[in-house]
C-alpha cells in the first residue's frame, strides 16, 4: 500500500492523476503537465512536497555533528540560512542531495529526498559521532508555493516580513494561521516558498494558498511539472542525474564541496584526490538538434561508440526544445561540442549547451 | 468529453482507432489515450511509402513524461502521414478523431477492419480498465 501525504483527499478532491512515486501515492498532474508549468514559470503553483523526510539535530554540538555529515558548510551560515549539499560516500559520490537548514548551532534540520529518508537516517545515525539524529519526517507537511506570483501571495497570508528573506533563508511564523517554517527555497528555477507545517495542517494550508491564489492565478501542480521545471533548471534528481556512482564533481556540484572547511566531511579526501588527478567525465546539459527527446538511460554515441549515458531529458515546455542532461567524458563536455543520442536505435544529433537550459527572459 | 466514441470507428485494444474513407483508412489515437498520455509533445511518424503490419509498431508518441507505442490496426502501406503533427503533436489532444489524425494506409486486406472492435466494444473494454 502506497503511503499517502495528508493532502491525499485533497488531491482526489481535486481530480489529480495519482501515480506511486517510490512507493508514495503523489498526484503526477491535475489538468496539464504544460499547463502547470506554466503558471509555475508565469503565475504561481503549489505543489505537495510532504514526501520530503526531515531529519533533526538538537542539542550541544548539533552544528559540528551534522556539518561533518554534508559537503556544504553550515558553519559558514548565518542562523536562519539554508544551504543546498551532498551526503557523500567514502568515494564522494552522493547518498543524497539535500537541503540543511541551521536554525542555531544547536538546532539543525535537514530536508532529504523522500525515496532515501530511511537510507540517510541509517547512514546519519551511523556516522553522527556526537549529537544522534532523529527522523522527524512523520511531523511535517511541505507545500511548495513556487513562481513569480508566491512572494505576494504568501505575503497576503503572513505577517512575517519576506521582503526581508533572501534566497535560501527561512523564519518561522503563521501563513494563513497555520504554524509553519517558511523558507525562500524551491526546486523549479523561480522565486518562491517551501512551507513545512504539522500533517494536521496541512489541508487548511493548502485551502488557503487556493482561495487566497484564485486573483494570481494559482494552480495546484504536480510531479510532471516539478520534473519539467526543475529539468530545465539542471537541477540534479536523485536516481537519475546523481547517485552513488558519480562523484559531486563529476555532476558538475564542486560548489557545494567545501574542501577546505575545518572539520572536514565524509568524502573529502577523495574528491581531493580526484580533483588532483583531473574529473574524467562530466555531466552536462543538452540540446538535441534532431528529432526526437531525450529520456533517461538513452545512450550517448560519438562515432557510433556507447561514451555516455542520458541521465533526464524532455521536451522544455519553456525553452520550447528537447533538452537533457547525462555523463559524458570530460573532453565532449565543452559547450558546442556535437554527439548523438541512441533514441530508439536510431542516432539524434544533439549538442552541449550553457546551463540552466531557462533563463527569465 | 473523452467519454463518447465515435460510432463509425474501428478501434484496438491498444486505443487506435481506424476509420474508411473509400479504399484507404486513417488511423489515429483515441479520447481516451490521449488523455491518459497528458500532454503530447513527440509523435515519431513512419515514411510515407513503408509497410505496416497489422498488431506490430509503427509509431511512437511522446507526452512530457512517458513513450508510448503506436500499434496498427491494420497491414498494409502508408500513403500520407500527419506532418502538421511534427510543429503541433498536441493537436493529438485537442482533435484526436480530427485534425489529430496520424496516418492514412492503403490496407493490404480490408476485411482485417472486421476483425477491430466497434465503438461499443470498445467502450466496455474501458469500463473494464
Amino acid at each position: 500500500m502506497a503511503r499517502r501525504t495528508p493532502l491525499n483527499e485533497a488531491h482526489r478532491k481535486l481530480g489529480a492523476r495519482m501515480v506511486d512515486f517510490v512507493g508514495w501515492d503523489m498526484p503526477v498532474q491535475y489538468t496539464s503537465v504544460i499547463g502547470e508549468h506554466e503558471a509555475v514559470r508565469n503565475a504561481v503553483g503549489l505543489f505537495d512536497v510532504s514526501h520530503m523526510g526531515e531529519i533533526e539535530f538538537r542539542g550541544p554540538g548539533a552544528l559540528e555533528t551534522a556539518n561533518r555529515l554534508i559537503s556544504n558548510d553550515l558553519a559558514r551560515c548565518a542562523d536562519g540560512q539554508a544551504v543546498y549539499a551532498g551526503l557523500l560516500n567514502e568515494q564522494g559520490t552522493f547518498v543524497d542531495d539535500v537541503v540543511a537548514y541551521r536554525f542555531s548551532p544547536e538546532h539543525i534540520f535537514i530536508c532529504v529526498n523522500s525515496s532515501n529518508r530511511e537510507k540517510d537516517f541509517a547512514w546519519m545515525q551511523e556516522r553522527a559521532y556526537g549529537v544522534k539524529p532523529v527522523d522527524r519526517s512523520d511531523d511535517f507537511a511541505q507545500i511548495a508555493v513556487q513562481g513569480p506570483k508566491a512572494p505576494g501571495l504568501v505575503q497576503r497570508l503572513t505577517k512575517a516580513e519576506l521582503s526581508k528573506l533572501g534566497t535560501y533563508r527561512f523564519t518561522e511564523g503563521e501563513v494563513a494561521g497555520v504554524r509553519c517554517i517558511i523558507s525562500r527555497t524551491g526546486y523549479t528555477g523561480e522565486d518562491g516558498f517551501e512551507l513545512y507545517c504539522a500533517p494536521n495542517d496541512a489541508e487548511k494550508l493548502w485551502n488557503a494558498l487556493l482561495e487566497e491564489g484564485q486573483a494570481d492565478g494559482v494552480k495546484p501542480c504536480g510531479l510532471g511539472a516539478r520534473d519539467s521545471l526543475r529539468t530545465e533548471m539542471k537541477y540534479a534528481l536523485y536516481g537519475n542525474d546523481i547517485d552513488d556512482a558519480h562523484t559531486a564533481l563529476e555532476a558538475g556540484l564542486g560548489w557545494i564541496v567545501k574542501l577546505d572547511k575545518p572539520g572536514g566531511f565524509i568524502g573529502k579526501e577523495a574528491l581531493e584526490k580526484q580533483k588532483a588527478a583531473g574529473v574524467h567525465r562530466k555531466l552536462v546539459g543538452f540540446e538535441v538538434t534532431g528529432s526526437g527527446i531525450p529520456r533517461h538511460g538513452y545512450a550517448i554515441m560519438k562515432g557510433g561508440h556507447v561514451v555516455g549515458e542520458v541521465t533526464s531529458g524532455t521536451m522544455g515546455p519553456s525553452v520550447k526544445k528537447p533538452i537533457g542532461i547525462g555523463y559524458v567524458p570530460a573532453e565532449f563536455s565543452t559547450e558546442g561540442f556535437t554527439f548523438d543520442v541512441d533514441i530508439r536505435g536510431r542516432p539524434v544529433p544533439a549538442k552541449v549547451v550553457k546551463t540552466p537550459f531557462w533563463k527569465k527572459p | 468529453m473523452s467519454d463518447t466514441i465515435p460510432a463509425d470507428l474501428k478501434y484496438t485494444s491498444d486505443h487506435e482507432w481506424a476509420r474508411q474513407q473509400g479504399n484507404l483508412v486513417v488511423v489515429g489515437v483515441t479520447a481516451h489515450a490521449q488523455e491518459a498520455l497528458g500532454d503530447v509533445v513527440y509523435v515519431e511518424l513512419p515514411k510515407v511509402g513503408s509497410t505496416i503490419t497489422a498488431g506490430k509498431q509503427f509509431g511512437v508518441i511522446e507526452s512530457t513524461k512517458a513513450v508510448s507505442e503506436l500499434f496498427a490496426p491494420i497491414s498494409g502501406k502508408v500513403v500520407k502521414v500527419n506532418d502538421a503533427l511534427s510543429d503541433k503533436p498536441d493537436t493529438v489532444n485537442a482533435d484526436p478523431y480530427g485534425a489529430g489524425w496520424i496516418i492514412e494506409v492503403e490496407p493490404s486486406d480490408p476485411k482485417q477492419l472486421d476483425g477491430l472492435l466497434s465503438a461499443q466494444a470498445y467502450g466496455e473494454l474501458l469500463k473494464k480498465s
